[in-house]
């Protein structure tokens, strides 16, 4: 596994236990109530499961396993920019949603997410082919 | 495919089509003026198909296809693998089970709390035996 995936499926692993924790905190308090303020961390929630999980986890392991140009897999910086963006983005979405500081912060979020999938696209489109060559 | 691979991506295909049929359901009630579920089974039904099809697949898979732990040990702790298995399954129908009829303040609410500690669980028991397989050649 290359050093980058190990990096994404490790950032992905995390996200899942964070995600995870705030959705348990979630469904226990929907049966019994002890902190009325956990719907704060709903935004966290989808925004650790969706992308920083399940999407990152499938990004890490096309990066590993996509078609190679024989021992490069091309555009690596692209995808290691992919990664942070990424990240950074899904790590303010989350915050805003939990402290609602500034709505700036999720626009920011967004726009990092947006550029990040954008990175991973072009880093992604020419190992897209059959496998010789 | 090892076996625990085998039971996961099983119950994640049966999970695919339970989670479907449930939102046909609920999108057929809307039309046809029924009453077989609930409004308050949408949750459940997310879960259902986020949790039960798509989660469980991911597991059964990196399960299976993860770079092999030691050569004693491939896939790490098999047990902690089946307790991943137990503990998200029986979790997720204690949910399906219990989170549509609004427990909150009675008995069943605990129920509800056992379901997410169960699925808290499973998730922390899976990120702890993947770990060490996230590494490089």
């Amino acid at each position: 596994m290359p050093k980058l995936s190990v990096w994404a499926v490790r950032a992905a692993l995390l996200y899942l236990a964070a995600g995870f924790t705030f959705g348990a905190l979630l469904l226990a308090n929907k049966g019994v109530s002890f902190w009325p303020g956990s719907w704060r961390l709903f935004p966290a929630h989808i925004e650790f499961l969706t992308l920083g999980w399940t999407t990152q986890l499938a990004l890490a392991v096309g990066f590993w396993i996509f078609p190679r140009f024989g021992r490069s897999r091309g555009n690596v910086t692209l995808a290691w920019v992919a990664f942070g963006l990424l990240n950074v983005g899904v790590l303010l979405v989350a915050a805003e949603g939990i402290f609602q500081t500034h709505p700036g912060l999720m626009f920011t979020g967004r726009t990092l997410e947006v550029a990040g999938a954008a990175a991973f696209l072009f880093h992604a489109w020419e190992r897209i082919k059959p496998m010789a060559g | 495919m090892p076996t625990l691979t085998r039971w996961l991506i099983k119950t994640a295909l049966v999970y695919f089509v339970l989670s479907l049929f449930a939102g046909f359901i609920l999108a057929s009630q809307a039309v046809f003026d029924l009453r077989l579920l609930p409004a308050s089974f949408s949750p459940a039904y997310f879960h259902m198909l986020m949790v039960g099809w798509v989660t469980q697949l991911i597991l059964g898979v990196v399960y299976w296809m993860f770079p092999k732990f030691t050569k004693e040990q491939p896939r790490g702790s098999e047990k902690l693998g089946w307790a991943v298995y137990a503990l998200l399954n029986v979790g997720l129908v204690l949910r399906f089970l219990i989170e549509p009829f609004n427990p909150a303040g009675t008995v069943w609410g605990w129920g509800l709390a056992l379901s997410a500690f169960l699925q808290w669980l499973a998730g922390l028991m899976f990120v702890v035996n993947t770990w060490a397989r996230v590494k490089e050649r």
